[in-house]
């Protein structure tokens, strides 16, 4: 009974993904048939100070956003974990509805209400402030990924600290721990996986997306996102955008080792430390 | 004291929920905006949505993006339920093998599976369009639903299908009316994922269509260079449809849990 979808899964997953290791490698031209191993696509890269910045902006962008999102997902899922069971309920099913709408058209949305004949500049206008200009900054970029992936942020952590014993707690505080104590020496650490996956549920994304970062930051932002679109969708140069992807997926990986590795370092038994 | 904890965790709850809600809100809003403005609200008037339902375009990109979701739901559930049913009796090498191939798509940035897959369909020389889009749905969506069945079969004895087929089942007939309803929250959470999945997907869908199948979010996409607030008009009706199924959902289960109560 799994034959079947192991051909599919073979075919249609692992098919692809060596084609972009193949195409990434090989010199340009869209035949299978007629290829040339080269490292062309990469020097391209690596020696343009154009792409480079663009790589250096699109993390810049995702570790903003991804701070962002912790700062703010913590917070909200503590008192999300901390309400009684219906009311907690009630409050994930809210913050998930909006996610089943089109998030082109939130995203969208945001363009309207950043404007600067928009809603929060007619607000600011009765302090005497603006109008300022938010579209196409980095500010709306990046309010529109943490709009976006902040709901992935709130839920991991939200799911470790529903799990959290609550027995620890009341040890810590039998122990002498104030509150606060007890917080940060025994709630923090334990949530530490929850942030983890938290992180990479929504650095990836972000250091991937290419419609927020044309939908807020117009058409002349650039993200390594929309430079591999472009390379596939009008430049036609399969071969470094393929290339490109790579660098991303390694960017990536890497990213997440290094997370990994500093969750590891805070959390080897639960210790916390600063 | 307190009393202030109770009222910032308000303010807190508060915001975050307006900060969500404020976008949706806003298109509701403008939906009924007389002028072509997003920003500035000029008067109420229901052009877009008359103008919505005379866009041809726009239709057929809604008929497209339900039909794909359905299509998929329903292939994705069916392989992916009978595929997990297999590994859950398989050698522990093959599922190893299946799960580490299905977390390709999962853990992969969307923009690379979908130039993967955009290389993959013009290198075999396929007409991009409605097939493809549906084969690239089908493809994203089976991981999910295995994912999401494995759980369930994981607790289920694993005598229960020799039993049923001891009493006389054939195989087909011990999974259908054994193994299947056993895991049947399983497989509606799994399929209920999927058909999210497609319903919002862009990105992929986005790179392997063509020949002008488009679905709603590729027409939103295509949208910011011109601006449509029919666009507007169309998300407002599919707030009003989840509203509606969410208050369907909630006046069952109420009703269902009264009934309980009554019973006890």
């Amino acid at each position: 009974m799994v034959y079947p979808y192991i051909v599919w899964a073979a075919v249609m997953i692992v098919i692809p993904m060596l084609l972009i290791l193949l195409y990434a490698f090989t010199a340009k031209g869209n035949s299978v048939r007629a290829f040339v191993f080269t490292l062309d696509n990469f020097k391209k890269f690596f020696s343009d100070p154009v792409f480079l910045s663009v790589l250096e902006r699109s993390l810049y962008i995702a570790v903003v956003t991804t701070v962002i999102c912790v700062l703010l997902g913590y917070p909200i899922a503590y008192i999300i974990a901390r309400s009684s069971n219906i009311s907690s309920a009630r409050l994930l099913l809210l913050i998930t509805i909006p996610t089943w709408i089109n998030t082109l058209v939130r995203t969208y949305a945001w363009r309207g209400i950043l404007d600067k004949t928009g809603i929060i500049n007619y607000g600011l206008s009765f302090f005497g402030i603006g109008p300022v200009k938010f579209l196409e900054t980095n500010f709306a970029v990046v309010l529109g990924m943490v709009y976006n992936f902040l709901p992935f942020m709130i839920i991991q952590i939200y799911n470790t600290l529903n799990k959290l014993d609550e027995n620890y707690l009341y040890a810590a505080a039998d122990l002498g721990a104030t509150k606060f104590q007890a917080f940060l020496k025994v709630t923090l650490p334990l949530s530490v996986p929850g942030i983890v996956s938290g992180i990479t549920l929504v650095f990836l994304p972000a250091v991937s997306s290419f419609f927020i970062p044309k939908l807020l930051g117009g058409g002349q932002y650039v993200l390594i996102g929309n430079v591999i679109e472009s390379q596939f969708l009008t430049a036609g140069n399969w071969n470094f955008g393929s290339a490109l992807s790579l660098i991303m997926a390694v960017v990536i990986i890497i990213s997440m080792a290094v997370t990994r590795h500093i969750d590891k370092k805070i959390n080897p038994e639960g210790e916390y430390e600063d | 004291m307190k009393k202030g904890h109770k009222g910032l965790k308000l303010i807190i709850m508060a915001v975050t929920l307006l900060f969500f809600y404020l976008p949706i809100i806003h298109t509701i809003i403008f939906s009924f905006n007389e002028s072509k403005s997003l920003s500035k609200f000029t008067g109420f008037s229901l052009q877009w949505y008359e103008k919505m339902f005379h866009n041809r375009d726009m239709m057929m990109s809604v008929f497209y993006t339900i039909l794909i979701a359905v299509l998929a739901t329903l292939i994705s559930t069916v392989i992916g339920t009978i595929t997990a049913i297999g590994l859950s009796r398989s050698r522990k090498i093959v599922k190893a093998l299946v799960s580490q191939v299905n977390d390709m798509p999962v853990m992969n940035p969307d923009i690379v599976t979908a130039i993967g897959l955009l290389m993959f369909f013009s290198v075999l020389g396929l007409r991009k369009g409605f097939m493809t889009m549906l084969a690239a749905h089908v493809m994203f969506c089976i991981p999910y639903v295995i994912l999401s069945v494995t759980p369930k079969l994981r607790s289920l004895d694993p005598n229960l299908l020799d039993a049923a087929m001891d009493l006389g089942c054939t195989p087909m007939q011990a999974l259908i009316k054994v193994i299947v309803p056993q895991i049947s929250s399983g497989i509606l959470s799994g399929a209920l994922i999927a058909f999210t999945m497609s319903f919002d997907d862009f990105v992929i869908s986005y790179f392997v269509t063509g020949n002008g199948v488009n679905n709603i979010s590729i027409m939103a996409y295509t949208m910011t260079k011109r601006i449509n607030p029919s666009i507007n008009a169309l998300t407002t009706l599919i707030v009003v449809i989840i509203t509606i199924a969410l208050t369907f959902v909630n006046i069952i289960s109420y009703v269902s849990e009264k009934k309980k109560r009554r019973k006890v």
